[in-house]
């Protein structure tokens, strides 16, 4: 099989997966519950999410790893089993997507501060690397690491997967827009220099997820591609911003409005294009539509 | 120096995060005096504590405040804004214990149950202290009950409840009727990123802040 980079230099446009934390509260995920000790728990709920996004016409599925770094799982008292969550992640995922379609290990946010001496840059790329020989392990052809906010815990997760396996290594961030009209993360990281660092650092594939619906993702993907005119560039859109209402929270942009804006986004240069929270294989569906009449 | 040049250069190292002589940040300000030196001298020159808390400090982190609200600097900065802070408020808590600096109250501030995520709470929690109020930090998922029992202890204190995740916010809700049905006349704040002014509202909340500085403008407010 090509790397997802091969076959967006040869020019295809690709179609990710929607939510997983949101599509598992549905299946009945508690507040407070750990959503990576369902990998060994409930397997059989975990693939279904995988195989409803195989089903929708993803060409890529992540995996039910998000938190599953030894910080997070720590939580839960779940830290010595960062190896076999994170095996049994991957394995989920592969069954789902067979040989041919990539898998794509989910690594997020530990939650530790550098910037107030929380942890050292050295433990946190440890931490990432053991979770990404789990992943590895467990059959993932990528990695991707994402919904991160700070430039050095980016650079450690990055670093620690390209070191330490032979996957293809993803990275998106999460940006707000300022008052000004400009991108930022929560610590002051642009995209321009997100770009900069993590194609150092040995990303292939860069971008951005969460946050944010498909409206300002078409901006964050032209600031980007401002930058580097050629890195594959992976975008991973809400549903909408979140609205509360009757002890419920819902993402109310529908698939045939994130499909509206799956040719904006493109010509502003994303080359991947997925959903994070709130979105469900049927808005997989409908943008995959969009892009089967475009390759 | 005089008390003016004093004050406003202890202001400065709050604003720009000079925490003491030794640290590194900001590169512009290597080798000087931060905020832990200046108080401490400020208090040495024998400078009213109430004058180098309002003229200092908390005029020092209503300007962070603000340019956080802004945009124009981010979560970094703030942090080691408040880290200056603290420094410099260190030398002032005789004064607090004397009773001779009054805080403006008290504020109690928690991630409600179910929600582990503490750095918007903490960055509330440091501009609100930094505005000079006690603050009481009950840490992340913090049950009704452990709340409820901080409440009892600080009776006239100010609640703020704070989660990120669009899950938890259904805690919230629970959490603020549960603090509500024991102490009917509480005052009770909400944030994080989920949560709304409509929100705020349905679940009965004193008030919303979308922001730290936006916070100590509405806790000040109740307390007028």
């Amino acid at each position: 099989m090509n790397t997802i980079a091969e076959k967006i230099k040869a020019g295809a446009i690709l179609i990710s997966d929607g939510a997983w934390g949101t599509f598992l509260q549905q299946m009945g995920l508690q507040p407070g519950e750990c959503p990576e000790s369902w990998n060994l728990k409930y397997p059989d709920k975990v693939l279904k999410i995988a195989q409803s996004y195989i089903d929708a016409g993803s060409d890529m599925i992540e995996t039910n790893s998000f938190g599953g770094t030894s910080f997070k799982l720590s939580n839960f008292g779940l830290q010595d089993q960062v190896f076999e969550l994170n095996k049994a992640a991957a394995e989920i995922s592969r069954k789902a997507a067979g040989p041919n379609k990539h898998v794509l290990g989910s690594i997020g946010p530990t939650g530790k501060m550098l910037v107030m001496g929380d942890v050292s840059y050295e433990q946190l790329y440890e931490a990432f690397k053991e979770q990404a020989l789990g992943l590895a392990a467990g059959g993932v052809d990528a990695i991707v690491i994402e919904t991160m906010t700070d430039l050095e815990e980016a650079k450690a997760a990055v670093s620690a997967s390209k070191e330490n396996t032979n996957c293809e290594v993803i990275c998106t961030m999460t940006f707000d827009k300022g008052p000004d009209g400009d991108f930022h993360t929560m610590m002051g990281v642009s995209p321009a220099e997100m770009v900069e660092q993590m194609v150092d650092a040995g990303a292939a594939i860069l971008g951005a997820n969460c946050g944010n619906g498909m409206e300002n993702m078409i901006g964050i993907a032209a600031e980007i591609r401002k930058t580097n005119a050629t890195i594959p560039l992976l975008i991973h859109a809400n549903a909408g911003a979140p609205v509360y209402k009757n002890g419920e929270t819902l993402f109310l942009e529908t698939p045939e409005q994130m499909a509206g804006f799956v040719n904006e986004l493109t010509s502003a240069g994303a080359n991947i294009i997925g959903g994070c929270c709130g979105t469900t294989p049927d808005h997989i569906k409908q943008m995959a539509e969009v892009v089967k009449k475009m390759n | 120096m005089n008390t003016e040049e004093l004050l406003t250069k202890l202001a400065e190292c709050v604003e720009f995060g000079k925490v003491n002589k030794a640290a590194p940040f900001p590169p512009a300000m290597k080798g000087q005096d931060g905020a832990d030196e200046l108080a401490k001298l400020a208090v040495e020159m024998g400078i009213k504590p109430t004058d180098i808390l309002n003229e200092a400090l908390i005029l020092a982190m209503d300007k962070v405040g603000d340019k956080f609200t802004q945009k124009k600097i981010f979560v970094p900065q703030m942090l080691i804004a408040a880290k200056a802070m603290n420094a410099a408020m260190a030398h002032l808590v005789p004064f607090f214990k004397s009773g001779e600096v009054k805080r403006k109250g008290t504020f109690i501030i928690g991630t409600v149950a179910g929600d582990l995520h503490d750095i918007g709470k903490n960055l509330v929690a440091m501009i609100v202290e930094g505005a000079g109020w006690e603050v009481i930090d009950l840490g992340v998922d913090v049950s009704a009950a452990k709340f409820k029992k901080c409440i009892q202890d600080n009776p006239t204190a100010i609640v703020g409840l704070s989660a990120l995740l669009t899950t938890t916010m259904q805690s919230m809700q629970k959490i603020a009727a549960e603090i509500k049905a024991e102490f009917p006349d509480i005052k009770l704040i909400v944030g994080g990123a989920p949560v709304t002014d409509d929100f705020s509202k349905e679940i009965g909340a004193t008030g919303y802040s979308s922001d730290p500085q936006g916070a100590v403008t509405l806790l000040n407010s109740l307390v007028a």
